[in-house]
């Protein structure tokens, strides 16, 4: 009897965590088909740039997207500093073609809503991403948020607000959180002009914010062609 | 009182040594453009080291603005030097030539006399700067474009929005006219002493030189004393290149950080204008004329 | 043109530099119309003096009135009256001979047409080299330029400090010629200073000499040049008998004195004739008559040896 239940129970465990596991596989699959519907897109949006030693504007951007990977933000009127290039700041390249294990951790509930949580392994030992974990919203099959670790360029997370666009998987709003090493000018560049104000100690290790506010999308009309 | 600074900036733009200025400023952009025409990205690149490695600069970076501002900051320490070559031989220059004393026995008094001098010194200095802003701005925004700015600052990157940038150089070239006008004032000064141009010119650059290099050394008592020197204030313009911030840590297009800081420095530097030239009219209307 | 009138006073004029008195306790007047030499060696005071009147230098105490006003208090009114040369007078080399001038002018407030300039240039023969540099000059072009300049303002003092300073023998010649032009043909009061007493004795009507800042002589040229009484030398063929003969004589005075087979005398002017007579007449052959010139032999001595000379008195 024991045994039975034992047996039964590993049975069922066992069929659970597989399918649970394609389950996972299923959703992403499902995720990513969705996301794939979008061949090209240029956005406006309104970004935010908050790292302790970059001082910017709050400023207007067009994000220019072309599958599979062409993708580039425009501050309108200035330069842009962004994430280096490893970090892929847009949802249509979270989910990579192929390569990876799935593995389905649970749930959790983050801002109200239950969320999938979803980590994926690269196969390829050489690969720069270390470890993703997604969490997908199941019922709207869209991805709210995204912690990735990298050799390079250390661990970063995505957060991602939908609205008008959460048809197409495009986010209203995007937030970029990353680690910042300490910035230090080369000695001897410049004479600097100390106005007499106290330099107040920078925070060590704070992360680095930038946000996107995108107000609006034109989706596969080809206006997502590079500049 | 008109016709004597006319008279005066006719001299300096007749003597040949007032061109060595302006040659050697075009000397010195031509070269600086050139070299960022053919390298500048990889000195952008070592210049922001800690930026490039982690960050893609979007846009043109090295575009006139970036340019201009690399120029001046590498140009307004050496026109200083320029300006000394006219500045501190206005007087000892007539002196040593002989043609003071004959201007002295013209019926004008000695204060005026001094007076357009420096204000035709004055005049050559912002004629130097307007060349260098035609060179340095200009000049480069035609070979490089325009784009937003990245200043670099010990501790932050300032990056300014390319519209945000027109009037910040144009207060920057002001400020710099004042500053410049101010060391012409000491070598003014110094050029009362002197029958021999050759003194004043190298004891302004000294001292210009001199407290440009204390103020720059990392030790805590230069640190401490380096307000006291005017030529710590004369890097004022840029202050000009950094913005206010916002509750949320958003620059502010269109402000200027600490424009306190900068009128301040400018006040003193003011000071010192009045200070020097003062003390020059000063001891010249009681000087004997013995050369 | 009054006669009369004092163009410059100085009264106890004192000029100290720490411990050297370059100028000692000096008094002197020009009159309008002089020509007013002002003689020293090098270094007895004769600039400072020029400079002080050209409010170049201030004066330690004493009065420098011009026109009738006081210096210190009407200098710009005065010194638009002044045309002036300072030892050698420089110019911008690289401005032209003509901008040079017009600059000048400019500064003096005169007219800086260029008709009125190239009259002045011309008057200093110097018109044709008008568009040339001033360093391509010579030194007697540039102290005529100079001179030019002096004169744009149409001064009525003209102060010349060592104008032929430097110059070959005709450019000398050329300045003198000039300063009698100006003086003669322009009535210009000039006052001109040098260390050659030759010099200022051909175109001076006054003469000052000064020594160590002080006043050793002053006096019309005609009097001082050409007293009614006079210093001869007499070579006779038997200087013995003339010495004995003259003491014997009422020509007799007490400078009357042999100096081997010369005889000295000092004697009226008029009488010369009747003293040439009387040796004739008592048989001496008069070989030479000569007049020494005290003024020359006084100037000389002040200049040649550094020692102190007692005043020349007429």
């Amino acid at each position: 009897m024991s045994f039975r239940f034992t047996l039964i129970c590993g049975f069922f465990l066992f069929c659970s965590a597989h399918g649970f596991a394609q389950n996972a596989t299923a959703l992403l699959q499902t995720v990513k088909k969705k996301i794939d519907r979008v061949d090209d897109y240029m956005a406006t949006g309104i970004m935010k740039t908050d790292i302790v030693f970059i001082k910017t504007p709050v400023s207007r951007i067009r994000t220019y997207f072309k599958r599979p990977d062409q993708f580039l933000i425009k501050r309108d009127g200035g330069l842009s500093l962004l994430p280096k290039k490893g970090i892929a700041i847009n949802v249509n390249s979270i989910i990579p073609a192929n390569g990876y294990t799935v593995i389905d951790v649970g749930t959790v509930v983050l801002w109200g809503t239950q969320l999938r949580m979803v980590k994926l392994l690269p196969t390829d030992e050489n690969s720069d991403m270390v470890l993703s974990t997604l969490y997908i919203d199941e019922k709207q099959l869209l991805i709210r948020k995204v912690t990735t670790t990298t050799r390079e360029n250390g661990t970063y997370e995505i957060e991602m607000l939908y609205g008008k666009y959460s048809e197409w998987g495009l986010p209203d709003k995007a937030l970029f959180l990353f680690n910042t090493k300490d910035y230090k000018l080369p000695k001897g560049i410049t004479f600097e002009y100390d106005d007499g104000s106290v330099k107040k100690e920078l925070p060590k290790n704070k992360k680095g914010r930038i946000e996107i506010v995108y107000n609006s999308y034109i989706i596969n009309k080809g206006a997502g062609k590079l500049p | 009182m008109w016709t004597l600074i006319q008279i005066e900036v006719f001299k300096i733009f007749r003597k040949p040594r007032t061109y060595i200025a302006f040659a050697a400023v075009l000397a010195i952009v031509l070269l600086i453009q050139t070299a960022i025409y053919v390298d500048g990205r990889k000195y952008l690149e070592f210049v922001m080291k800690d930026i490039s490695e982690r960050f893609d600069i979007g846009g043109n970076p090295v575009n006139g603005y970036f340019v201009c501002f690399i120029i001046l900051q590498t140009l307004l320490i050496h026109v200083p030097l320029l300006v000394a070559l006219i500045a501190a031989d206005m007087i000892a220059g007539e002196a040593n030539m002989g043609t003071l004393r004959l201007l002295l026995t013209k019926p004008v008094s000695r204060t005026e006399l001094l007076f357009s001098k420096f204000f035709a010194t004055s005049v050559y200095v912002i004629l130097l700067l307007l060349w260098i802003a035609l060179l340095a701005l200009l000049g480069s925004i035609l070979l490089f474009g325009t784009d937003g700015m990245m200043n670099a600052k010990s501790y932050e990157v300032v990056l300014i929005n390319e519209n945000d940038l027109m009037w910040r150089y144009l207060l920057a070239f002001g400020f710099a006219a004042i500053s410049l006008i101010a060391v012409a004032a000491l070598g003014f000064l110094l050029s009362v002493f002197a029958d021999n141009s050759i003194g004043p010119i190298v004891a302004t650059m000294s001292i210009v030189i001199v407290l440009t290099i204390l103020s720059t050394m990392d030790i805590p008592f230069f640190q401490e004393i380096k307000h006291f020197f005017f030529t710590s204030h004369m890097i004022g313009w840029k202050g000009f290149f950094d913005m206010k911030v916002d509750a949320d840590g958003n620059a502010l297009p269109g402000t200027i950080a600490n424009s306190k800081a900068i009128l301040k420095s400018a006040g003193i530097l003011v000071l010192h204008i009045v200070g020097f030239v003062g003390i020059a009219i000063g001891i010249f209307n009681r000087k004997d004329i013995l050369s | 043109m009054n006669k009369n009138e004092l163009l410059v006073r100085v009264e106890g004029l004192t000029k100290q530099f720490g411990t050297l008195k370059a100028v000692d306790d000096l008094s002197f007047s020009i009159h309008r119309g002089d020509v007013y030499g002002f003689l020293g060696q090098n270094g007895a005071g004769k600039s400072t003096t020029i400079r002080i009147l050209l409010s170049l230098i201030a004066p330690t105490s004493g009065t420098v009135e011009l026109f009738g006003y006081p210096l210190k208090t009407h200098r710009k009114e005065v010194l638009r009256k002044i045309g002036a040369i300072i030892e050698r007078p420089d110019h911008y080399r690289y401005l032209t001979a003509f901008e040079n001038l017009r600059l000048f002018a400019q500064m003096s407030g005169c007219s800086s047409k260029r008709e009125v300039l190239m009259e002045k240039l011309d008057l200093v023969g110097l018109a044709s080299r008008a568009e040339s540099k001033v360093g391509t000059y010579s030194q007697g072009m540039k102290q005529r330029l100079g001179i030019a300049i002096a004169l744009v303002q149409d001064p009525e003092l003209i102060i010349l400090d060592e104008p032929t300073n430097g110059l070959d023998p005709q450019g000398i010649a050329d300045i003198r010629n000039l300063l009698l032009l100006l003086s003669r043909s322009l009535h210009k009061t000039i006052l001109i200073s040098s260390h050659l007493l030759n010099e200022v004795e051909q175109v001076a009507t006054r003469m000052l000499i000064i020594d160590k800042g002080k006043k050793m002589v002053e006096g019309s040229v005609d009097a001082l040049f050409y007293p009614s009484e006079m210093l001869v030398e007499l070579e006779t063929d038997a200087p013995e008998v003339c010495f004995n003969l003259l003491q014997q004589s009422d020509f007799a005075n007490a400078s009357l004195n042999q100096k081997g087979p010369l005889i000295e005398l000092q004697i009226q002017k008029q009488r010369i004739p009747l003293l040439t007579r009387f040796l004739v007449q008592n048989n001496v052959g008069v070989l030479g008559i000569a007049s020494k010139n005290k003024l020359e032999d006084y100037f000389l001595k002040l200049t040649s040896a550094n020692q102190h000379v007692d005043p020349y008195s007429n």
